[in-house]
C-alpha cells in the first residue's frame, strides 16, 4: 500500500521539479540559447496539453461507457494535424507577420483591429473555460481521494476535497505568474513553462503507457487475450453511432483549431514554422500513444474491479487493486500532470485575452491621457494579467465548489468544445474569406455563443437548476418550437449534436449574411487581404498614413510598454535604418507599422493600435493610402501614362516652336531686304534731290527751263519720300490701334468708282478693261469708307503694277454674306507663287524680283490692319487665274464695333 | 496580381513539389473517408461484435495517416525554405 503522505510527498517532490525545469530553463535562456529549447520535440509536446485529466483518467471512463467513440477526441485534432497544409501553416504564418498574441487577438486584429470582436472572443473563451478548470481541479481532488479512500478510515482522516481543490488552485496560481508573467510581450514565448510543459507530456505519455503495459502484458497476459476480451464484454451503448461519430470528430477537429490554450501554444508558441511539419505527424503520433492502451484498460475495469467502481478511475484504481503502488502512483503523477499543464497555459491564454481586450481598453477609454503620459503601463499590463489569472482560477474554483462531482462537471468537457468551436467560423472565415467583416463576425459569434449558452452550457445542469423543467419541456411562453434542447422541432438529436448542429449553422449563416450587407472600413480590408494573402505579399502594407506623430512621444509610450532598454533600442535601431544617429527616427508609415507591431505582441492588436492612434492624432488608414497600397502597379501604369502625356504635349510645343522660329527667321530675312530696300528707296531720291540741288546752287549753270525741270525733280522725289514716310507712320499708327474711325453710309459701287478713278494715275499708259457688275455694288454700306476707298485703291494699283497680261484686265465683284460684305478683286496676270502668298500681308514683304516697280512693300500690310479694323479681314484667293484678293468687312459697322482689340493681333 | 505573375508551367522539380502539396492538402480528406467507413459495417446483425475489429483496423488507419504525414513533412520542408522567399501557392 502507498502511504497517504508518501504520495502527498511525492507530488510536493514533483511539483518542486517542474518549478527548477521551469526556472533553470528561463536562466539559461536569458543568458543565451539552449540549443534543443527550440527544437520541434518540444513544440510537439507542448501540444499535449491537448489531454488533459479530462482525457487521461476521462477518455477510459468514456470508453467504458460508450466503448469506441473517445477516439473521436482524438481522430479529429489528427485530421487537423495531418492536413496542416490548409489551415495551421497559414495561422502560424498569420500569427507570426502580424504579432498576434491570443485567439481573440487574431480576430479582432482580422477583423480592423475591433476591440468588439476582441472582447466577445474573450467572453466566450473564460466561458468555455471555466468549467473546465474546474473539472482539472477535481480530478486532482478525485484522484486524491483514490489514494485516500486506499488509506481506510485507520490512517490518515481522510482529506477534505475542497480543501485539496484549493491548495491545488492557489499552487497552480502561483506557478503561472511566477513564470507566466516575466516577460510582457507574449511573442517572445514562454521558454520556462513550456519546457515544464513538455516535460509533463512525457511523465503522463509514460504512466499511461506504463499502465497500458501492465495491464495488457501484466494482466491480461498477451495483446490477443486483451482483443479477445473487447470481443467478449462490450456494454450496451457500444454500438458506433454515426451521427456522434461525425459529429464529435468535427467538433474536436473545430476545438483544436478554437481552444484558447492550443491556440497558445500551437500558434502564439510556434518558434519556427518548420516545426509545424515536424508535429503534423510527431502530434498524432503522440495522441495515438496516449489513446492505445484506452481500450484493454477499460475492458479489464469493466472484468475485474466491483460493479459500480467509478470508470473514470480506472487509470488509478487498477494497478491498486493489482497492489502495484509504485505504477498507481507514476498514474497519478500522470493525472497530476495533464490537469497542471492544462490550467497553467488556459490561465496564461486567458489572462492575456482579458488583460489586452478587456481591462487595458478599460483603462485607455477612461483615462483617455493614459496613452500619452501617466504611470508605467508596463506594470500596469504585468499587474493585470497576474489578477486575471488569479481571478481565472478563482472562478474555476468556484465553479467547481458549485457544481463538484456533479454528473455535470462530467460532462462538460464536450459542452466547452462546442462553446469555443463557435470562433471557428469567423476564424476560418477570416483566413480564407476577404469579404468577412467586422459586423458579420461579431453577429455570428454573439450568435453562436447565445445559442450555445440556451441550448447546451445551461440545460446542462439538469432540470430545475438553471432552466425549470418546464421550460425544458414546453419552451419558453409555451412556445414549443423554442426548447432549448429542440429547436425548431429537432428533438430526435442527441442534445449535445442538437445544440453543436444549430449554433455553428446559424453562426455562419449570420457571420456571412453579415459580411455580405456590411462594407469594412479601410482598416478592416487591408487586414483582411494581408491575412488571407499571407503566402503571397512580400511585405507588409502599410497602414500608416505619413502623420505628425512625435517619435518622442511615440518613445515615451514604448518605454512603458516594452521597457527602457528594449524601447530605446528598437527606436535606435530604426533610426539607424533611416540613416540617422539619434534615438528618433522619423515617423514613417513603415516605422509606425513595425512599432505598432512590436506593442502588440504585448498588448494586442486593438490596443497597440488605439494608443498609437491617440499619438498620431487619429491619423487612421485613408481610402486613398489604401488605393495607392493595393496598386502599386496601378500607380506605375498612371506614372508612365502621364510621362507619356507630358512628352506628347512636349513635342507639341516644340513643334509650335520650329513653325514660330521659321517664321520668324524668314521674317528677319525679310526685315533685312526691307532695310536696305528702303535705304535704297530713301537715298535714291535723296541723291537725285542732292544732286539736282547743287546744280541749281550753282545758279549760272543752267538756264531757266532746266531751273524749272531740275525743281521739278527736286520736287517729285521729294513727294517720294513723303510718300513713303506717310506709309511708315499710316502703319504704325494702325498697329498700336490709336487709330480714328470715321464712319460715314455710302454706296459701295460709288466707292468703288472712286477708287478705280484714283487707281487709274498708276500706269496710266497701260489700258485695263474694268469688269464690274454694277448691279451686285448697289449696296449701302456704313463704315470708314475713306480707309476701305484707301485699300481697294491699293489693291487696284498693285494689279495695275504687277499684272503682266497682255490685255490686262481687272475683274470686280461685290455680294452680301449675312451682315458682311465680300469684295472680290481678280486681275489675270501671273498671280503671287505660292510659296510667297503667305508673306504678302507680312510687314516689310514684298515680291523681290519686281522691286523696281517702286513702293516699300507697306501696303498690304497696310491694308491688312485697316480691314481688321473695320471688323473684316483681307484674304488672297488662290486658283483664279491671277492676283485675287478678297475683301471682307462689316455691313454696318457700329462704333465700338471696331476690330480695335484685336488690332494688336499679328502672328 | 501574383495568379497571373505566376508561369504556368514548371520544371520538374517545382512541380513534383506541387503535387507533394496537393497531396498534403489531400491527406486529411482520405483520412476523414477512412476513418468514417466502419460507421458503414455498423448495421451488422451483432454491432457489439465488431468492435475488437473496429479497433484493429481504426488504429491501423490511424497509424498510416501518421506515417504518411510523415513521410509527406519530411519531402515538404525544403518547399517551406523556398516559400519563405517566393510567396507560395496557399
Amino acid at each position: 500500500m502507498l502511504p497517504f503522505n508518501l504520495l502527498v510527498l511525492a507530488c510536493l517532490a514533483y511539483v518542486i521539479i517542474l518549478f527548477l525545469v521551469a526556472f533553470v530553463v528561463e536562466r539559461r535562456a536569458d543568458g543565451g540559447r539552449i540549443p534543443w529549447l527550440n527544437s520541434p520535440l518540444i513544440y510537439t509536446l507542448s501540444l499535449s496539453i491537448y489531454c488533459t485529466a479530462w482525457t487521461f483518467y476521462g477518455a477510459v471512463g468514456y470508453a467504458a461507457r460508450s466503448g469506441l467513440e473517445f477516439m473521436t477526441i482524438y481522430l479529429g485534432p489528427t485530421l487537423i494535424f495531418v492536413g496542416w497544409w490548409w489551415v495551421l501553416r497559414k495561422l502560424v504564418r498569420i500569427a507570426k507577420t502580424q504579432r498576434v498574441t491570443s485567439i481573440a487577438d487574431m480576430l479582432s486584429s482580422r477583423y480592423g483591429k475591433s476591440n468588439l470582436i476582441g472582447v466577445i472572443v474573450t467572453l466566450l473563451a473564460v466561458a468555455g473555460t471555466t468549467p473546465y478548470i474546474a473539472l482539472q481541479l477535481q480530478s486532482i481532488s478525485l484522484s486524491f481521494a483514490v489514494f485516500a479512500a486506499e488509506e481506510g478510515p485507520a490512517g490518515w482522516s481522510r482529506p477534505d476535497l475542497d480543501a485539496t481543490a484549493i491548495w491545488a488552485a492557489a499552487g497552480l496560481a502561483l506557478f503561472t505568474i511566477l513564470f507566466g508573467t516575466r516577460n510582457l510581450d507574449a511573442n517572445e514565448q514562454h521558454q520556462g513553462i513550456v519546457t515544464a510543459i513538455a516535460v509533463e507530456a512525457v511523465v503522463k505519455l509514460v504512466a499511461l503507457l506504463a499502465v497500458g503495459i501492465f495491464v495488457v502484458w501484466g494482466m491480461a497476459g498477451s495483446a490477443g487475450a486483451i482483443l479477445e476480451r473487447i470481443e467478449a464484454a462490450p456494454g450496451p451503448d457500444w454500438a458506433l453511432q454515426p451521427s456522434r461519430w461525425a459529429g464529435l470528430t468535427f467538433l474536436s477537429a473545430a476545438a483544436i483549431l478554437a481552444l484558447p490554450r492550443m491556440f497558445q501554444v500551437m500558434v502564439v508558441e510556434n518558434a519556427d514554422e518548420r516545426h509545424l511539419a515536424t508535429a503534423s505527424w510527431a502530434f498524432p503520433l503522440y495522441l495515438f500513444l496516449m489513446s492505445l492502451f484506452v481500450m484493454p484498460i477499460a475492458v479489464m475495469g469493466l472484468d475485474t474491479l466491483p460493479e459500480g467502481a467509478n470508470p473514470d478511475l480506472f487509470v488509478l484504481t487498477l494497478p491498486l487493486s493489482q497492489e502495484a503502488g509504485g505504477l498507481a502512483l507514476l498514474a497519478f503523477l500522470g493525472g497530476f500532470s495533464a490537469s497542471t499543464s492544462m490550467v497553467i497555459v488556459a490561465a496564461i491564454a486567458l489572462s492575456t485575452m482579458v488583460s489586452n481586450h478587456i481591462v487595458t481598453p478599460l483603462r485607455l477609454a477612461l483615462r483617455p491621457a493614459q496613452g500619452r503620459g501617466g504611470g508605467d503601463l508596463r506594470r500596469f499590463v504585468l499587474r493585470t494579467r497576474r489578477i486575471a489569472i488569479a481571478g481565472v482560477l478563482a472562478l474555476g474554483y468556484a465553479y467547481y465548489s458549485v457544481t463538484g462531482g456533479s454528473e455535470a462537471l462530467a460532462s462538460i468537457g464536450l459542452i466547452a468544445f462546442a462553446g469555443v468551436a463557435q470562433v471557428l467560423p469567423a476564424l476560418l472565415g477570416g483566413i480564407f474569406w476577404r469579404g468577412g467583416t467586422r459586423a458579420g463576425a461579431a453577429a455570428g459569434l454573439s450568435t453562436g455563443f447565445a445559442i450555445w449558452l440556451y441550448a447546451l452550457f445551461l440545460p446542462s445542469f439538469g432540470p430545475d437548476a438553471v432552466f425549470s423543467a418546464r421550460l425544458l419541456a414546453e419552451g419558453p411562453a409555451g412556445l414549443d418550437w423554442l426548447r432549448p434542447q429542440a429547436l425548431f422541432g429537432t428533438g430526435g438529436m442527441d442534445p449535445l449534436l442538437h445544440a453543436l448542429f444549430w449554433s455553428l449553422s446559424l453562426n455562419t449563416a449570420v457571420f456571412c449574411a453579415g459580411s455580405l450587407l456590411s462594407f469594412p472600413d479601410p482598416v478592416e480590408r487591408v487586414q483582411g487581404a494581408q491575412f488571407v494573402g499571407v503566402f503571397d505579399l512580400q511585405a507588409g502594407t502599410r497602414g500608416w498614413s505619413r502623420s505628425a506623430a512625435e517619435a518622442e512621444d511615440l518613445l515615451v509610450m514604448a518605454q512603458r510598454i516594452l521597457g527602457h532598454a528594449e524601447a530605446q533600442e528598437f527606436f535606435r535601431a530604426e533610426a539607424a535604418a533611416q540613416g540617422k544617429a539619434t534615438f528618433l527616427p522619423d515617423t514613417t508609415p513603415d516605422f509606425l507599422e513595425r512599432l505598432e507591431r512590436r506593442l502588440a505582441g504585448s498588448v494586442g492588436a486593438a490596443t497597440a493600435h488605439a494608443m498609437i492612434v491617440q499619438i498620431v492624432g487619429g491619423s487612421l488608414v485613408s481610402v486613398q493610402d489604401l488605393m495607392a497600397v493595393a496598386s502599386e502597379a496601378a500607380q506605375i501604369i498612371e506614372y508612365s501614362s502621364q510621362l507619356e502625356a507630358k512628352s506628347e504635349e512636349l513635342e507639341r510645343t516644340a513643334r509650335k516652336l520650329r513653325e514660330a522660329n521659321e517664321m520668324l527667321t524668314r521674317l528677319s530675312v525679310q526685315k533685312d531686304a526691307f532695310l536696305s530696300q528702303i535705304s535704297h528707296e530713301l537715298r535714291t531720291p535723296m541723291t537725285s534731290i542732292r544732286a539736282f540741288s547743287e546744280i541749281l546752287k550753282d545758279a549760272d549753270a543752267v538756264g531757266g527751263a532746266d531751273q524749272v525741270k531740275y525743281a521739278g525733280i527736286i520736287q517729285d522725289e521729294a513727294i517720294r519720300l513723303t510718300v513713303l514716310l506717310d506709309d511708315l507712320l499710316d502703319l504704325s499708327v494702325l498697329e498700336s490701334g490709336r487709330v480714328q474711325l470715321s464712319l460715314q453710309t455710302e454706296r459701295l459701287e460709288r466707292l468703288i468708282g472712286r477708287a478705280l478713278l484714283a487707281s487709274n494715275s498708276i500706269a496710266p499708259e497701260r489700258a485695263f478693261i474694268i469688269d464690274r457688275d454694277q448691279s451686285t455694288e448697289q449696296i449701302e454700306v456704313t463704315t470708314d469708307t475713306g480707309r476701305l476707298a484707301q485699300v481697294l485703291i491699293n489693291i487696284l494699283s498693285n494689279a495695275r503694277k504687277y499684272c503682266d497680261a497682255a490685255e490686262p484686265r481687272i475683274t470686280i465683284r461685290a455680294r452680301r454674306s449675312g451682315r458682311m460684305v465680300e469684295v472680290d478683286v481678280v486681275d489675270n496676270g501671273s498671280g503671287i507663287p505660292e510659296d510667297q502668298q503667305a508673306m504678302i500681308f507680312e510687314k516689310f514683304a514684298r515680291l523681290s524680283d519686281q522691286a523696281q516697280a517702286g513702293g516699300a512693300g507697306l501696303g498690304l500690310a497696310i491694308c491688312r490692319e485697316i480691314m481688321e479694323k473695320l471688323g473684316g479681314s483681307i484674304t488672297y484667293l488662290p486658283g483664279q487665274g491671277g492676283a485675287a484678293f478678297r475683301l471682307r468687312f462689316v455691313r454696318v459697322l457700329e462704333t465700338g464695333e471696331a476690330g480695335g482689340g484685336a488690332g494688336g493681333a499679328v502672328a | 496580381m501574383s495568379a497571373s505573375a505566376r508561369p504556368l508551367y514548371l520544371a520538374r522539380e517545382s512541380y513534383r513539389r506541387r503535387r507533394l502539396m496537393d497531396a498534403a492538402r489531400l491527406l486529411p480528406i482520405a483520412g476523414a473517408v477512412l476513418l468514417a467507413l466502419p460507421l458503414l459495417w455498423a448495421p451488422e446483425p451483432a454491432p457489439e461484435r465488431a468492435t475488437a475489429h473496429d479497433t484493429v483496423y481504426l488504429f491501423g488507419v490511424w497509424l498510416a495517416l501518421i506515417l504518411a504525414a510523415a513521410a509527406l513533412a519530411r519531402r515538404l520542408a525544403p518547399a517551406m525554405e523556398e516559400d519563405r522567399g517566393a510567396g507560395g501557392a496557399g
